[in-house]
């Protein structure tokens, strides 16, 4: 059976075979010599050993991990609060700037605001700002707690950022559809619910994927106003040890999290680019 | 007649480095022959310089610097500041200085990536009291049920998470002026600092705050002692540790630490 569909193939076809088969053996010659080069050349460097005992450190990182991924657990905590709260509001966002109304003309002045201010500031800076500043007014304990002003300051930021994402969306969705459930007699508030977010929010998924790993890694800007998060906790053996080796073991950590969660979000989006084609 | 020049030209050049090499063992080991280059924080705090200005060799660390200097054989002119971050210093590499003090703990794990000087000041641990806290009594189960602070990269960290054992959780901040940040924002009761700062803060930065107490030298691991940081295997550390060692001996280390750094009592044992 076999036989005879390769007996079948065009010359072309075969010709395309041979093709491929040529790349890969030179994909992978060229991957093993610069892993080699690396694994060899590095190693041979005058400061490799310094820069290994200072950076790459088993000990060091054995001794480290465990308090590194009980630190990370705050990470995770501010992220599982957050997300939720930046999805919201960044829909909200979204639907305020695309107020048709010439009555909500204040809300889509507002949007547009809020999105420029937070999408212009550096996210360290608002929550320095936020983290500090409010408390600062002298709110009484717990409500001046880091975490709150601090997850508030993420929450802004990424929504501006959201917002223009869901607005993209909601762009996305061709003019007709809107025009089609108004001809059939849904308000505009029924069309955009029922007809336009379900696919413009759809159309997002993927970006907004992107949204949530930088969320993950951005919510390590809060250790600057004091929670010992996975990135202080780094710094802190960095300091304590003299050794750069906690901050690789951070990365792993951070690495191990975002990499399938990256390539979920590249799956989501070839699925996505399949189907409209 | 180019021999006599060739002669004074080799003559000169014996007298400056004689200059130096007059029996003292820093000759050619400095990073400029007959300069001593000394790296100290950007900006340098008070009382460790005053005024940000090393040169003048006013402050406690600007003035040992010179005592050290001068016992190493250099004239006052002789030496170099320059500045470096905490990071610059400790990373593996070249130094762009001879010595950088800034107030480095010497512990044993910085040990194995640069050098450290004999140490020229021992600092307790102090706490800072935020104007709320400023009646906690000085004792360890008091300052137990206190929200605490401290700047994340000093041991401050290690004492409070062995020593002190807060009942809440840290919170960390990368620089001083954060944690004063954080009392200011009531967000933390008291921060650990060494004993000098801690009286810089209360008494210039933190308005109603207060020294309320110092760790007693036998309270878990020993004293933050400050040393001169020198790229791993300076052969210079030699020099410079005779040096210390001698205006230790001499009286001068401790006078200089008295003109500026002061007696620190009125600031209570922690029990």
């Amino acid at each position: 059976m076999n036989d005879k569909k390769a007996a079948g193939l065009t010359r072309r076809q075969r010709y395309d075979i041979q093709q491929k088969r040529r790349a890969l053996l030179v994909a992978s010659a060229s991957t093993v010599f610069v892993v080699v080069a690396l694994v060899v050349l590095v190693p041979l460097t005058p400061g490799w050993e310094k820069v290994q005992k200072s950076f790459f450190n088993g000990a060091v990182l054995a001794k480290t991990f465990p308090r590194l991924l009980e630190a990370f657990k705050i990470n995770v905590m501010i992220f599982a609060w957050s997300a939720p709260a930046i999805a919201v509001l960044g829909l909200l966002i979204a639907l305020a700037r695309d107020a048709k109304s010439p009555a909500l003309f204040p809300l889509r002045i507002f949007g547009a605001a809020f999105t420029d201010v937070f999408r212009g500031v550096p996210v360290v800076l608002t929550v320095y700002l936020i983290g500090f500043g409010i408390p600062g007014l002298g709110l009484p304990r717990p409500w001046n707690s880091p975490y709150i002003w601090g997850s508030l300051a993420l929450i802004l930021t990424y929504s501006a950022y959201v917002a223009e994402i869901f607005r993209s969306g909601i762009d996305s969705v061709h003019q007709s559809q809107r025009s089609a459930a108004l001809s059939l007699g849904l308000s505009e508030r029924q069309t955009m619910r029922d007809v336009i977010l379900p696919q413009a929010i759809r159309n997002v998924v993927p970006s907004q994927m992107n949204m949530l790993i930088a969320l993950q890694k951005d919510v390590s800007l809060l250790s600057f106003i004091g929670p010992v998060e996975i990135f202080r906790q780094a710094g802190v053996f960095k300091s304590l040890l003299a050794s750069f080796t906690p901050y690789v073991g951070a990365a792993i950590i951070f690495l191990v999290v975002t990499i399938p969660a990256t390539r979920y979000a590249d799956y989501l989006m070839a699925r996505q680019t399949r189907e409209r084609s | 007649m180019t021999r006599v020049f060739a002669m004074a030209v080799a003559s000169c050049a014996l007298m400056t480095t004689t200059a130096l090499a007059g029996g003292h063992c820093a000759g050619g080991k400095t990073l400029i022959d007959g300069k001593f280059t000394i790296a100290t924080g950007n900006p340098a705090y008070y009382p460790w310089v005053m005024d940000d200005a090393p040169e003048s060799g006013q402050g406690f660390e600007a003035a040992m610097a010179y005592a050290v200097a001068a016992e190493m054989g250099f004239e006052a002119a002789d030496v170099i500041w320059t500045r470096s971050s905490f990071d610059e210093a400790i990373q593996p590499g070249i130094k762009n200085f001879d010595v950088n003090i800034q107030q480095y703990s010497i512990t044993p794990e910085r040990d194995e990536i640069v050098d450290f000087s004999a140490p020229y000041y021992s600092a307790p641990m102090a706490v800072l009291a935020s104007p709320g806290a400023i009646d906690t009594a000085a004792t360890f189960d008091a300052l137990r049920a206190l929200k605490w602070g401290a700047v994340g990269s000093t041991t401050a960290v290690s004492k409070l998470t062995d020593v002190v054992m807060p009942d809440s959780a840290l919170l960390l901040y990368g620089d001083n002026s954060d944690v004063n940040a954080a009392i200011s924002a009531n967000q933390i009761d008291a921060a650990l600092f060494d004993l000098p700062t801690a009286l810089f803060l209360s008494a210039v930065m933190i308005e109603g705050s207060k020294v309320i107490g110092q760790f007693p030298a036998d309270a878990g691991d020993e004293l933050d002692q400050f040393g001169m940081l020198l790229e791993e295997g300076n052969p210079l550390k030699a020099c410079v540790d005779d040096a210390i060692a001698a205006i230790t001996d001499n009286g001068t280390l401790a006078a200089i630490e008295a003109e500026w750094l002061q007696d620190t009592t009125g600031v209570p044992l922690i029990k």
